[in-house]
């Protein structure tokens, strides 16, 4: 029983999935659409639904070796070819050699008259007969809704509608129909009821006058998928959809470290610069040098031989490459030698979901190492708040699955207060420098921070920035009594330091040698003292001999005394 | 009803009576609907244009590719090549008087 219950499961693999080739749309579905079935794709006028499905079918022809059928109810085979031409495909190529059917059907509806019953078999034929053709395994129909505008009798139409779709299930090909979003169903002609197997929705909206497209998978019979909306962009090599969001927070990280490429800066993060695969936020006033620290950080990343990609937002490529020969940093070599590539748009150009949509397309492209975004507050204005967290996130989440390191730059107004979506953004960094001014006797210094580095021990200290024609160097702040000093304040507290220091200096000799004085002085006395006490001990010495002597001189005088005058006392005294 | 329609006194004819009307009938094989067309096509080409017209019947089921000359989607359809504009009618031609209109040899009222 065991047994057969594992048979049963492996004999009935997943769905077979047909790869689309679209950037991203193969990952939402987790392989593309479901082979051998049709695929319904609906949104309003100029979602993109003719291109969704001419560049399945085209790359289909030219990656996949699957041949194609586009039968089209709308466009011309001439127009069409010219409107796939623009994003690349050489569909007329294909069709040369016959990988890929052109049918252009035509419907007039002033041109026809209905009498009586009839059948679609007309476009079964045609339909199969193109599919013979080439052998083609993926059919387009676009758009099958102007068969409704173009045939009366909306009975017969669905019934062949249904038989339509049971046919293309039964010739096995994969195909995709596309049809006009309805004001209360997907479809303006309720095409979704014929249509069980994949549902994919697009959809373009303004908002703030800034034009975004989505894509939705509403409906994949029989397979995860992810739900969500995601943005798609149509750029010069077809469509690319953003699946970011379907990753999770599980990415590798790398303990490799990378430098800075400014030594002391290095230093100051445990020796050894940043994680490689971390984020990385550069926040500062204007002016305090932080296209500077990211040039350096993509000079060191090229020194390494690694690829930079650089995000400008501000300036053109010629005026960063100009202005950083100021500082000592050559980045045109870096350009000439393909380590360091310069993507600038203005970010009122388009939506951020568009900007992202870009900046993964230029990622997967160049394969950087590193990437700078310069500054990202100018993309901070093209959304809401939580819209620009949402970019931000689902761009470091990329990042770090591609194990890149990225550096934001990111520009605060005034003060030293931290605005909202800077403290919203933070959490998704891993490391946070902060530049800052310093205004005050007449000049502005700059000064840098560590503020947070994830997963190392830094520096709390704070650090005077300095850019000179050498390039950049980070000097130790003067931190006094009257705060922390910089810049011509710094350099006169040294000196002044200084100048107190060789006072103190000399004053210490002076009373050094003064004490010295007083002490030879003293010992000098001391040596008058020991004298006189030592001439007052000979002295004593003195008066006792003469004292003893006299005594002896005494008692030989009285003894002689007695033994002249007889004296019993002695003897009686001696006998006794 | 059929009858009737064939003897109403308004009848146009727009074209000049020598020229020869080029009809071509798309079927997908021998089905019953094609031949009931046939058949009332048949009826009405010998009721109104008498001899002056010519049927050619396609069975796209032997030639598939001539579907796409002049745009086939319905079975049976029946196209006016000659006299010119062309005009399609689809269905089995069942009713005549919208026959006779799509084949402007009845003005519609």
């Amino acid at each position: 029983m065991k047994h057969t219950k594992f048979k049963r499961a492996s004999a009935s693999p997943r769905l077979a999935k047909c790869p689309t080739g679209i950037h991203g749309l193969d990952e939402i579905t987790g392989g593309g659409l479901p082979r051998g079935r049709p695929t319904l794709v609906c949104g309003g006028a100029g979602c993109g639904k003719t291109l969704l499905a001419s560049e399945f079918l085209v790359r289909g022809a030219a990656q996949f070796g699957e041949p194609g059928v586009f039968m089209s109810f709308e466009e011309t085979d001439k127009e069409l070819k010219k409107n796939v031409a623009s994003l690349g495909f050489d569909l007329a190529g294909l069709v040369k050699r016959k990988k890929i059917v052109l049918d252009y059907v035509y419907i007039e509806r002033s041109e026809i008259q209905e009498t009586g019953e009839y059948d679609l078999e007309g476009l079964f034929v045609r339909l199969n007969h193109a599919i013979d053709t080439v052998g083609a395994k993926r059919v387009v129909l676009d758009t099958l809704e102007a068969l409704f505008a173009g045939l009366p009798n909306e009975a017969i139409l669905r019934a062949e509608l249904r038989r339509l779709f049971r046919w293309l299930k039964n010739k096995g090909v994969t195909s995709v129909i596309t049809a006009e979003r309805g004001r209360e169903q997907l479809t303006r002609h309720g095409l979704e009821e014929y249509v069980s197997d994949c549902v994919i929705l697009l959809d373009h909206r303004v908002q703030d006058q800034i034009a975004t497209r989505h894509l939705r998978v509403v409906k994949y019979r029989g397979a995860m998928h992810g739900t969500n909306e995601f943005p798609f962009l149509i750029g010069d090599d077809g469509l690319s959809v953003l699946p970011i969001t379907s990753l999770g927070l599980n990415h590798k990280v790398s303990s490799g470290r990378i430098s800075t490429g400014i030594p002391r800066l290095d230093a100051m993060l445990s020796g050894r610069g940043f994680f490689r695969g971390s984020s990385i936020l550069l926040t500062g006033t204007p002016g305090t040098g932080k296209t500077s620290v990211a040039a350096c950080f993509a000079q060191a990343a090229a020194r390494r031989g690694e690829r930079t990609l650089f995000f400008s937002f501000e300036e053109s490529p010629n005026q960063i490459v100009r202005n950083m020969t100021s500082i000592g940093l050559q980045l045109e070599p870096l350009v000439k030698r393909g380590l360091l590539r310069f993507h600038s748009a203005r970010p009122t150009l388009c939506g951020l979901e568009m900007h992202l949509a870009t900046m993964f397309r230029e990622i997967a492209a160049f394969k950087p190492a590193v990437v700078i975004v310069d500054p990202i507050t100018s993309l901070l204005s093209a959304g809401s708040d939580a819209e620009t967290k949402g970019m931000v996130t689902r761009l470091i989440d990329f990042l770090k699955a591609e194990q890149v390191t990225s550096l934001f730059t990111s520009l605060t107004h005034g003060g030293h207060s931290l605005r909202q979506t800077e403290i919203a953004m933070s959490s998704l960094m891993d490391s946070w420098l902060l530049l800052q001014d310093f205004e005050g006797n007449g000049e502005r210094n700059r000064v840098l921070y560590v503020l947070k580095a994830r997963g190392m021990a830094h520096s709390n200290q704070v650090r005077e920035f300095l850019i000179s024609n050498d390039g950049i160097d980070l000097v130790d702040a003067y931190i006094g009594p009257s705060g922390v000093l910089t810049g011509a304040s710094r350099v006169a507290q040294a000196a002044r330091e200084k100048a107190e220091a060789l006072a103190g200096q000399q004053e210490a000799a002076r009373r050094k040698r003064e004490l010295q004085r007083k002490r030879s002085a003293l010992e000098r006395q001391i040596g008058g003292l020991r004298s006189e006490h030592e001439s007052g001990a000979e002295e004593l010495r003195r008066i006792d001999e003469q004292v003893g002597t006299q005594t002896r001189m005494l008692n030989t005088e009285r003894h002689e005394l007695g033994r002249l005058r007889q004296a019993d006392a002695i003897r009686a005294k001696s006998k006794r | 009803m059929k009858a009737q329609a064939m003897n109403r006194p308004k009848l146009v004819s727009v074209r000049p009576k020598d020229k020869l009307w080029q009809l071509r009938l798309y079927v997908a094989g021998q089905t019953p609907k094609s031949l009931e067309a046939f058949s009332n096509l048949k009826t009405i080409c010998e009721t109104h244009l008498n001899g002056r017209y010519r049927i050619e019947v396609i069975d796209l089921l032997e030639n598939p590719h001539l579907s796409k000359g002049d745009q086939i989607l319905a079975i049976p359809t029946l196209v006016r090549k000659l006299p010119q504009p062309v005009r399609k009618i689809i269905g089995d031609l069942s009713d005549a008087n919208r026959v006779l209109i799509g084949l402007d040899l009845r003005a519609a009222d």
